[in-house]
């Protein structure tokens, strides 16, 4: 008998930060299961970014817990948090403008990451196959040698999830990554988090409707800090709680 | 020290007291300048320190003056001197934010290597302007001497004179900041400065203004001195680094905090004086100060805002 | 290309302009000048070995650090303290109330020499007290503000803080240090007379070619991915945690990696010049060693080497002859180097030279190249790039697909 029993990848249980008496995230429940792709929705100021922050270490949990492949991440430095198998990306694109595409890339490369780990570290063929082979997942494979800085805003951003694929990791968070981009990168980037989500677990923060329809196999809407509905995109867009904190969104 | 009586002791314990709240002031008054400057603005001026030296020069330069073609108005001259070294030194950072510091707003580093040249170009102009010995101002008669409290105390009457005028610039200050409109276009421009834009205000005037307020300031800090000490080109870099922790101790953003970083370490330093000689206090002190801010880098209080 | 040979050119340095360097240093400054010069300029390249530092931690990693003169005085120190004592021997001081001692704890009525002295009559100790005490030194200040992240403005205040503390001390405790006037009359390393004319030739060399070769190590590093990484902390240090590196580490390293080199500066410095004394640790000779780099190039090894010769140079020359232009001149060059020339010397090298070699590329292979040349942004992030590696570049660049082997990006 196979009653494999669901075991999330991701649980987030009775999560809260408040900043000065103001609770941003408040008692937010969150199981993500492998290779499912969740998108979290919700106005602005709802605190989707802020969950973000919390579970990647970037901000502190005032109570609640965050377990990931049953390790509790609310106790780790971001590093850490990194190096348990879970990659960030930001709202705005954040690469190392002055490196070049393949340098961003390598520099994510799982190995060598302390200091003489970096001294050490040599450019063997792996390396090189896997940063060829994410650079094509990206569509960045003839930009290798050219400045990070010098891309579009669109490449800024693919070059942001090939370095997150490069880590290999197992919990993919992505903040708004079609933002700023035209239509056509927008069905180009569906493609490619449709594929990536393979294997592992990946949330996406996103406002545009029609790409979340394209990608989410789960839908999650925040709001003010709480979990409104949860469900599949259908089941969301038709709630009549959420219909009425959106207001025709 | 036998025979001495407790009252002997009580005298020297409060005059050591004293000389304690006579440092305290005089970091104080150095680190107002420098708390609107960093603290608020976010911007590293090395050369405050020289501003200090320019208020000084002035107000030796109104005493020369009196002394030499208004010697009668010599007892009245000193806080129109005063006047006059907020004044000039408030016009040259003026000019200096003009010129230079408003370039450099978001690089702090390079600010602080400019601004270090720039200290190093007014120490050689005021050397070749003044000299390389030191001066000082013929002070008025009622300056001098010291006021005796009781039989054993004796206060000088120049340290009064500064802590007095501490504590009116401090208040000066702190209403300004606060309380008056442009405290507020000063605060909103620091904290939003699209927005403060959008709204009408001239942020670049508001920066000007700020940045030459804040060496007035070290210029009345510069008059002040000269009551307690002689100037000379070199006078304004002694206490550079000093100045510069007692705002960073203090928090760098809070007017509350300089002034309780600077007490603390006035009267630190003071109180280590009395057991062990000049330099070793000094040590310590300053060993402390960096201490606490590895442990604590925000300072003393911390400013709510999230900058 | 191979990787090897990529390593090789690693970094837009280039080991050519290192190998300029070497010949420039050890062969035509010890034929163009006499020795009173020479030893100036060896003067000169001990400060250098500050500079260098500089350019890994500040140029590279972001990190400005006002209080430098602290390790080159910790090195300074320790090499004097070593040299002072050979030179202290009961024989030659035999006049003083307490022969064996140095002359200044003497005068400051000490009579027995302090432990802390002891084991410097070892010149084992003070090799080691040379590289390990200025590290073990950088790696607890590093320790304590890195981990708590404590960066930019207010590490630099710090660690001018730290720079006065120590010039305080070693001045208030002359019987211990000799106080503001150091410690002098330095004579014989080992027997070995470091005042003769020979003495000086051999330690001009030992302090160029001990350069040159750290140099080359620092250069070594910076073409691995750890010099890659630095350069991304500089920009952007939160991306670099969420890429699953601990800064902090890596900034404690290369401060402790600054400190050391610093550190043997000075020790050469003290044994070229016969002394050692507070006016080189303090806050003025810090700020001053900046200067150098930024004026060199603070994103060029080489180029800061050059920083710190003419700008010592130009002292040298200005302070004889118009000594009040002096000063002003260098507050003009603080200013102009902030905000005409970041990128010091050798960033304006490099504009220029890029353009050159555009062009000379188009007029040799008679169409534009093929590789994206050179940006004058990219190049201009680090040091000039020699003709070889930019030559290869379009070479290589006209194979399709992976053109991951061109020009020195690595």
């Amino acid at each position: 008998m196979n009653a494999a029993r669901k075991e999330f990848a991701l649980t987030v249980e009775d999560l809260t930060v408040s900043f000065d008496g103001f609770k941003a995230v408040d008692g937010v429940n969150l199981y993500v299961e492998r290779d499912e792709l969740r998108v979290i929705i919700g106005p602005n100021g709802a605190g989707k970014t802020t969950l973000l922050d919390l579970i990647c270490g970037k901000t502190k949990a005032s109570t609640g817990s965050i377990q990931f492949n049953n390790r509790e991440l609310t106790k780790m430095a971001e590093y850490e948090v990194v190096r348990s198998g879970v990659g960030r990306k930001f709202q705005t694109p954040s690469i190392y403008e002055n490196l070049s595409v393949y340098e961003n890339l390598e520099v994510s490369f799982p190995r060598g990451r302390g200091v003489f780990g970096c001294l050490a570290f040599k450019r063997t063929p792996d390396v090189l196959e896997r940063v060829n082979s994410v650079a094509e997942m990206i569509n960045l494979q003839d930009h290798l040698q050219r400045e990070a800085g010098a891309l579009s805003h669109g490449q800024k951003q693919w070059l942001e999830i090939g370095m997150l694929l490069m880590q290999e990791p197992e919990l993919l968070m992505l903040d708004e990554p079609v933002a700023g981009m035209s239509v056509k990168e927008r069905e180009q980037t569906a493609e490619l988090l449709n594929r990536i989500c393979k294997g592992r677990s990946v949330i996406v923060i996103e406002h545009d409707m029609q790409f979340v329809k394209r990608i989410a196999h789960r839908v999650t809407v925040l709001h003010q800090g709480k979990v409104l509905c949860e469900g599949s995109i259908d089941k969301v867009q038709n709630d009549p709680k959420v219909i009425e904190v959106y207001l025709g969104h | 020290m036998d025979g001495s009586s407790i009252s002997e002791m009580s005298s020297i314990l409060a005059m050591q007291g004293f000389a304690g709240i006579s440092l305290f002031s005089v970091l104080l008054l150095m680190a107002l300048g420098l708390a609107i400057i960093f603290g608020q603005m976010g911007v590293i001026n090395m050369a405050h320190g020289e501003f200090m030296a320019v208020g000084a020069y002035t107000t030796y330069l109104c005493s020369h003056l009196v002394v030499t073609y208004m010697p009668g108005f010599q007892s009245y001259y000193f806080f129109f001197a005063v006047a006059a070294a907020f004044g000039v030194a408030f016009g040259i950072g003026y000019l200096v934010e003009l010129g230079l510091i408003r370039f450099l707003y978001k690089r702090p580093l390079d600010t602080l290597l400019a601004t270090w040249g720039l200290s190093l170009i007014m120490q050689q102009i005021l050397r070749s302007t003044f000299g390389a010995r030191e001066v000082s101002p013929t002070l008025p008669e009622w300056l001098l001497g010291s006021m005796h409290l009781t039989e054993t105390i004796e206060i000088p009457i120049n340290g009064l004179m500064v802590m007095g005028l501490t504590v009116f610039v401090t208040l000066g200050v702190f209403l300004l900041l606060h309380r008056s409109r442009w405290g507020l276009r000063v605060r909103a421009t620091v904290q939003n400065r699209a927005m403060s834009g959008a709204v009408g205000i001239n942020t670049g005037q508001v920066d000007r203004v700020t940045f030459a307020l804040g060496c007035g300031i070290a210029g009345i800090a510069g008059a002040a001195f000269t009551t307690i000490a002689s100037t000379g080109p070199t006078s304004g870099s002694q206490y550079i680094v000093d100045t510069f922790l007692v705002v960073v101790f203090g928090g760098a953003g809070s007017l509350l905090g300089t002034v309780a970083s600077a007490f603390a370490i006035g009267e630190t330093q003071s109180i280590l004086e009395f057991f062990l000689n000049g330099s070793m206090a000094k040590v310590i002190t300053l060993l402390a100060i960096v201490g606490i801010l590895m442990m604590r880098p925000e300072g003393l209080v911390v400013s709510k805002v999230r900058r | 290309m191979t990787f090897s040979m990529q390593k090789l050119f690693g970094g837009r340095s280039g080991w050519v302009s290192i190998a300029l360097l070497a010949v420039v240093i050890l062969v035509v400054f010890p034929l163009a000048f006499d020795l009173f010069r020479l030893n100036l300029i060896g003067k000169y390249l001990t400060y250098a070995f500050v500079a260098i530092g500089l350019v890994t931690l500040w140029g590279y990693g972001g990190v400005l650090s006002l209080g430098q003169g602290v390790f080159f005085g910790l090195g300074g120190y320790a090499m004097a303290m070593f040299l002072k004592l050979e030179a202290s021997d009961p024989e030659s001081t035999k006049i003083q109330s307490t022969p064996g001692i140095p002359d200044f704890m003497d005068w400051n009525q000490i009579t027995a020499l302090p432990w802390f002295w002891e084991p410097f009559h070892s010149f084992t100790f003070t090799l080691l007290a040379i590289l390990v005490l200025p590290a073990l030194f950088a790696y607890f200040i590093g320790a304590a503000m890195f981990k708590r992240r404590v960066g930019g403005v207010y590490f630099a205040i710090i660690t001018q803080a730290i720079a006065l503390i120590l010039t305080i001390l070693i001045i208030g405790q002359q019987g211990y240090t000799g106080g503001a006037n150091g410690m002098t009359d330095l004579k014989t390393l080992h027997g070995w007379d470091i005042r003769t004319d020979s003495a000086k030739y051999i330690l001009y060399f030992l302090t160029g070619s001990v350069l040159i070769s750290v140099i080359a190590g620092l250069r070594w590093m910076l073409s691995t991915k750890f010099g890659r990484l630095l350069l991304a902390m500089r920009d952007r240090e939160d991306r670099v945690r969420f890429s699953g590196y601990d800064v902090a580490n890596f900034k404690i390293f290369m401060f402790c990696v600054a400190a050391i080199i610093s550190a043997i500066g000075g020790a050469l410095f003290t044994l070229q010049v016969g002394f050692m004394s507070p006016s080189f640790v303090g806050i003025v000779p810090s700020i001053e060693m900046v200067i150098f780099t930024a004026v060199g190039g603070r994103m060029s090894l080489v180029g800061a080497v050059y920083g710190a010769l003419l700008v010592n140079a130009g002292k040298t020359v200005f302070s004889e002859s118009f000594p009040e232009l002096w000063l002003l001149l260098m507050g003009g060059l603080f200013i102009a180097v902030v905000m005409f020339f970041p990128n010091g010397l050798a960033g304006l090298y490099e504009k220029h030279a890029a353009k050159l070699k555009t062009l000379a590329q188009r007029v040799l292979t008679r169409r534009a190249p093929t590789a994206p040349p050179p940006t004058s942004a990219t190049v201009s992030t680090l040091a000039p790039e020699k003709s070889a590696a930019s030559a290869s570049g379009s070479r290589s660049a006209k194979r399709k697909g992976r053109v991951l082997t061109t020009e020195g990006s690595r």
